[in-house]
This record gives C-alpha cells, sequence and structure tokens, in this order.
C-alpha cells in the first residue's frame, strides 16, 4: 500500500518550531472555539471581535489584561518551577488561598501603620504560607513517592474550604452588611496602584520573579541540577544529585511564588477576601506554563496572551450574555492543540515521491 | 445497628458514582494510559444525562448518551495521548477543563429543572434479609449494575485472555506489539471503555442520585477516583471497597450536619479531601515496605513502536 505521507522522527527541532506551534495551537483552538460558538447561537466572528476590544482594544482594556497578567505570572512562574522537574504541582490555586489568608491574617492580628513594614511581613507570610502547603505535598512526594498531583489537587478543596471557613466564620466583616466578607484592608497594606488603573505594583515583583527564575535555571547550579532531576533522574542521582531535598526545596518555592501571588492579588487588587476570590488563576497557571514551555520570561509573554482571554471572557459576558465557562472551553482547546503540537516537535511529515 | 443501617446504605449510594469512574480508570491504567480527567468527564457524563433524560423522558437514554459523551471526550485523550505521544498528565487536566467548561456552558440552561430519574427497587427476597438487605439490595437498579461490574472486572483482569492481553499492554507494550496484537487500538479502546464508565458515574449524581442538574456537582469526586485506584492497587474489589467508604463520610457528615452540630459546614466537607490524603500517605508508606504492589509499569508511557526502548 501507498501512503501519500510518512511520519519521520525529527533529529532537531528548527528555531521557529518554538514560536510556531503555539501561534499554531492558538489559532486552531480559536477555530474550534468558533464552532462551538456558532452552534451556541453566537456569530463566532462578533464574539471574537468583542473579545479582542475588550481586552486590547482601549488603555483600559490592555491595564485590565495586565491586572490578570500579574498572578497569571507568579503562579506559572510556580508550577513551572516544579513541571521542571516533573514534579506536577497542581495546586497553585490552593497555594495562593493559603498566600491570601496569610496575608489578611497579618493585616487583622499584626498591622502596623507604615507601607514597607506591611509590605515585608504580608511577603514574608504569604510566601511561608504558600511554601509550607506545597511543601506538605512535596515532602510527602519526596519521602514516601505519594502522588503529589492528587494530594496538592486535594489540598485546593481544602484551602479553599478553610477560606470559606474564615470568611463565613471567624474573620467576616461586622458592618459588611451579612455579606460573607472579610473587612477592607486599611491603606498602609494596600500596594499602591499606578498610571489611575486598577494596575499595582505587583507587576514587578512577577516580572523580578521572573529574571530571578531566568537567571536560576540557566546560571545557577541548583537550576542545572533541577534541569537533570527533570529530565533524567537515574543520571541525577549517579551524579550524587539529592532529589529528596531538591523536590521538597522546589515545591516549597513554587508554592511561595504561588502564595506571593495571592498575597499580590489581595493586598494589591482586592482589598479584602471574599468567597470564590481567587478566580481559577492556578489552574490557569499551568496552561501558561505549558504554553511558555517552562521558560520564565515566556511566562510574562504567554501570562499576557491569557490575561486578555480572561478579560475577553469578562467582555463576553458583559455583551453577549455568555457565561465565564466559555473561557474554560477555550482554555481547555487550546491546551488540547498545545500537545497536540508538541508532536510535530518531534515528528515531521514528509510526503512520499521526496527525498527517497 | 439500627443507627448504623441507613448510614451504611446511603454510603453505597453516595460510593455509587465514585465506584463506576474508579473501575473505568482502573480499565484504563491497566492499559497503561493515565487519564486524570475524570472530573471533567463525570461532569459531562452528569450533564448529558441529565438533558438528555430532560429531552427524551427515559433516563435510560439519558445514561446511555453519558457513556457515549464519555466515550467520545476519552477518545480525544486516547487520541492526544496514544497517537500523539503527548503528555498524559497535562492532556487530562486539559480533559478537566474542557469538560467543567463545557457542562456548565451548556448546562445553564438547565440549572434549577428537575426530571424524573430512575428510583428505587428492592431486589426481590434478597431485600428482605436482615441488614443486609436494606443495606445492600434496597437501592436503585444502577447499585445492582456497579456490583455484577465489579465481580465482572475481577473476573475479566485475571481469569480471561483478553485481561491477560490487557494487563500486558500496560506493563509490557512491546511484548504485546510482537505478539502480533495492534497497542493503539488496545489502549483507545480501554480508553474510552473507561471514559464510558466514568461519565456514567457522572450520570448516576445527575439522574439518580439527586435528579438536578448543578455546576461543578462532582465536587471533586472525580479526583477522589483517581487516589482510589491507588488505594485499590488497580483491583476492583479494593476499588469498591474504597468508593463505599468514602461514599460513607459523604454521609456520614451530611449526617452530621442536619443532626446540628457546632462545627462550621466547611470544616465538615474537608473530611472527604483530607481522607484522601491519608488514605494516599498510607498506601504509599506501605508500598515503600515493598507489602503492596505497584502500578502498570508502562502507565503514562507513550509506545513508539517503531523505536527501540
Amino acid at each position: 500500500m501507498i501512503r501519500p505521507f510518512r511520519v519521520e522522527r525529527r533529529i532537531d527541532a528548527p528555531a521557529w518550531l518554538n514560536w510556531a506551534i503555539p501561534v499554531g495551537a492558538v489559532a486552531i483552538a480559536l477555530a474550534a472555539g468558533a464552532i462551538l460558538l456558532f452552534f451556541l447561537g453566537v456569530s463566532p466572528l462578533a464574539a471574537y471581535t468583542a473579545m479582542f476590544k475588550g481586552a486590547l482594544g482601549d488603555a483600559w482594556g490592555i491595564s485590565e489584561t495586565i491586572v490578570k497578567a500579574i498572578p497569571l505570572t507568579l503562579a506559572g512562574l510556580a508550577v513551572g518551577l516544579a513541571f521542571t522537574m516533573v514534579v506536577w504541582n497542581i495546586g497553585a490555586e490552593g497555594q495562593i488561598v493559603m498566600g491570601a489568608l496569610a496575608t489578611v491574617a497579618v493585616v487583622r492580628y499584626a498591622f502596623v501603620d507604615s507601607s514597607a513594614a506591611m509590605f515585608a511581613m504580608m511577603f514574608l507570610a504569604a510566601s511561608i504560607a504558600g511554601g509550607l502547603w506545597a511543601g506538605l505535598a512535596g515532602f510527602l512526594r519526596a519521602r514516601w513517592s505519594v502522588n503529589e498531583t492528587i494530594t496538592t489537587l486535594m489540598m485546593n478543596y481544602i484551602a479553599i474550604l478553610l477560606a470559606d471557613y474564615f470568611i463565613y466564620g471567624p474573620w467576616r466583616d461586622p458592618s459588611s452588611l451579612g455579606f460573607p466578607m472579610t473587612a477592607p484592608f486599611p491603606d498602609a497594606a494596600r500596594l499602591p496602584a499606578l498610571w489611575g488603573t486598577r494596575v499595582h505594583v505587583g507587576i514587578f515583583l512577577a516580572i523580578a520573579i521572573a529574571v530571578l527564575f531566568r537567571v536560576l535555571y540557566r546560571w545557577t547550579r541548583w537550576g542545572f541540577e533541577l534541569r537533570v532531576i527533570g529530565n533524567n533522574p537515574k543520571a541525577a542521582r549517579y551524579a550524587g544529585i539529592n532529589d529528596t531535598m531538591n523536590i521538597l526545596l522546589a515545591m516549597f518555592v513554587s508554592g511561595a511564588v504561588a502564595g506571593i501571588a495571592g498575597m499580590t492579588e489581595i493586598a494589591g487588587l482586592q482589598g479584602r477576601i471574599q468567597p470564590g476570590f481567587s478566580g481559577g488563576y492556578g489552574f490557569t497557571a499551568i496552561i501558561v506554563a505549558w504554553l511558555a514551555r517552562l521558560n520564565p520570561l515566556g511566562t510574562i509573554f504567554v501570562s499576557f496572551l491569557l490575561g486578555a482571554l480572561l478579560v475577553g471572557g469578562d467582555t463576553l459576558q458583559v455583551v453577549m450574555g455568555l457565561p465565564l465557562a466559555s473561557v474554560q472551553v477555550l482554555q481547555g482547546l487550546i491546551l488540547f492543540c498545545v500537545l497536540g503540537g508538541e508532536f510535530f516537535r518531534n515528528y515531521r511529515i514528509v510526503l512520499s515521491g521526496r527525498g527517497e | 445497628m439500627e443507627i448504623l443501617i441507613p448510614i451504611l446504605s446511603a454510603a453505597i449510594r453516595s460510593g455509587t458514582p465514585i465506584l463506576y469512574a474508579t473501575l473505568g480508570e482502573i480499565l484504563t491504567e491497566k492499559a497503561g494510559v493515565l487519564n486524570l480527567g475524570l472530573e471533567g468527564l463525570m461532569l459531562l457524563g452528569a450533564f448529558s444525562g441529565f438533558s438528555a433524560t430532560m429531552m427524551t423522558g427515559n433516563p435510560w437514554f439519558g445514561l446511555a448518551s453519558a457513556v457515549l459523551v464519555g466515550m467520545g471526550v476519552s477518545a480525544i485523550h486516547a487520541f492526544l495521548c496514544v497517537s500523539m505521544g503527548a503528555n498524559q498528565v497535562v492532556s487530562g487536566l486539559a480533559i478537566t477543563m474542557f469538560g467543567t467548561g463545557l457542562s456548565a456552558l451548556l448546562g445553564k440552561a438547565y440549572v434549577g429543572e428537575t426530571i424524573r430519574g430512575i428510583g428505587i427497587l428492592p431486589v426481590p427476597l434478597l431485600g428482605k434479609v436482615p441488614v443486609l438487605g436494606p443495606v445492600f439490595f434496597n437501592h436503585d437498579p444502577l447499585v445492582y449494575v456497579s456490583y455484577c461490574l465489579v465481580g465482572l472486572l475481577c473476573w475479566f483482569i485475571s481469569s480471561t485472555r483478553w485481561g491477560l492481553t490487557l494487563r500486558a499492554v500496560g506493563e509490557n507494550p512491546r511484548a504485546v506489539d510482537s505478539a502480533g496484537l495492534n497497542v493503539t487500538r488496545l489502549r483507545y479502546a480501554y480508553t474510552m471503555v473507561g471514559g464510558g464508565l466514568t461519565a456514567l458515574g457522572g450520570a448516576y449524581l445527575s439522574v439518580v442520585y439527586t435528579q438536578m442538574w448543578v455546576e461543578m456537582m462532582t465536587a471533586g469526586r472525580g479526583w477522589i477516583a483517581v487516589a482510589l485506584v491507588i488505594f485499590g492497587i488497580w483491583n476492583p474489589l479494593r476499588a469498591a471497597f474504597g468508593s463505599y467508604l468514602f461514599g460513607g463520610v459523604g454521609a456520614l457528615q451530611l449526617r452530621i450536619q442536619a443532626a446540628g452540630t457546632t462545627v462550621p459546614a466547611p470544616l465538615l466537607l474537608m473530611l472527604p479531601y483530607i481522607l484522601t490524603i491519608v488514605v494516599l500517605v498510607v498506601i504509599s508508606v506501605r508500598k515503600g515496605k515493598g507489602i503492596l504492589l505497584g502500578a502498570p509499569a508502562a502507565l503514562g508511557q507513550p509506545f513508539h513502536r517503531e523505536e527501540r526502548d
């Protein structure tokens, strides 16, 4: 039987594939989403135009996109660090929640009227809370090979319920007219907003940590060890790299960065916590990390794109009455396409009759 | 004993959706494919089961359509993981995102609607046996189907030729390939059957158990099922025990709430998730001591026919 084409293993992936695959994947996902929208009775062209205009059409839209890109970058870096060593930290959502809870706790119980002191304390508390939350799963994985995918995921549910407990219980604001929310933060505990928008100084924190991660992966011994453990755990053990310690440490740092995302989101944007405040950033971060191919600087760029998708989803909800779940569907489709696209990094399709 | 009977009976009922998903995942993982999309598949099953029941008025039709949807969506997972060699963890997460989103998007119109689902059908004679009767044989037909399925799968996996092939495809796909069998086709088949069973578990929630549709109504049951596969060391009977244990915790927690307690609801709701972690730790510690068998050897690894290992 003569086939019109055959599949061949690539020896080297050409550099242009690094951007062609994600771009192609997003394009195909949007096309698939268009078909879905069509069957829902919505004009795909109108929907995508509304999304684009809402997210990137004017300065306000772009600023809102950046607002969402901040927690996405931080959480994307967090899960990317764990993924680099093939440790599946699916728990960024819970770590964000724990970071936010620690932030609220600091403001409630240790408030001082100084922005600098508050920032330092909130930063520390959030990173320790997130770090310990992830570190527990890391410890169980490193010590007894407990499946970290499931533990981190279960700890998401536990963290969110813990937040609910505080929001509905001891931390509920008595002056909120019965709404379940904590009291608003005093000014000294708020991160300043920039340029008259809702963008807050968390943006510098996100960029700084991304650069730090880049340096870590590229030029430090620890970064090298992480990559070796991820690529070839056996070789790592032969080389005397302590994988138990590294998994523990990487999970702690991963959780700490996610916790910081929770801190900036609460102190920079929302100023209080209420049910559902974490907004699924921890899950979207998984797509961010995967689309960015775990590259820290790429994470910033991809976060901006997915931030635009989220803002576009908000617009879609307001303008066309489509539920926010439509964005989740698009996210799932993008992830499918990126995964499928990886195939073309390793293989190429050759038309028969050529090169034989 | 009198107090225990209703709790045990409720444990069976609320454990059944988890059991279907766990049995499905056992088949999928035995074939060497890890499907972390159970949560999404259950939600799609719950939604499609509910909507098809509402449209046709026939709950059995709803269940059948849930199975078909589950098979179709898990075929995406099979395509990505088996044909394209994609990362199975991430693909499973994508299935969960897609399923959660799609069920919420399409299900918006069905929130608050009610259906006539499947009711209770006591087994004649057996249902009258003291203690065992009310606990095991006073349920809806799908519970009885799940009993049969547990027995069937135990026999199928350990004592049939097909079961041997299934185990081999998860342990050593190259050997299966050498024996002239098609690894790709087998893995597709078991991923899709597993997905169908998982979606049936979801449909049980909406069509039989609650008889309504609520967004995110599975509340992590899909993930608990993933953990139960490990807990049950890939054995259907142990998986059934685990599912009823979790069902029991769920039922108990509802009863504690109803009885009026000072413990706040969010803390009670944490119980199943904490239990999942505890159970996993216990299993992993014992496995570390060599007491238990591990996962299928080729679990999560794509098979490339033309390449050397």
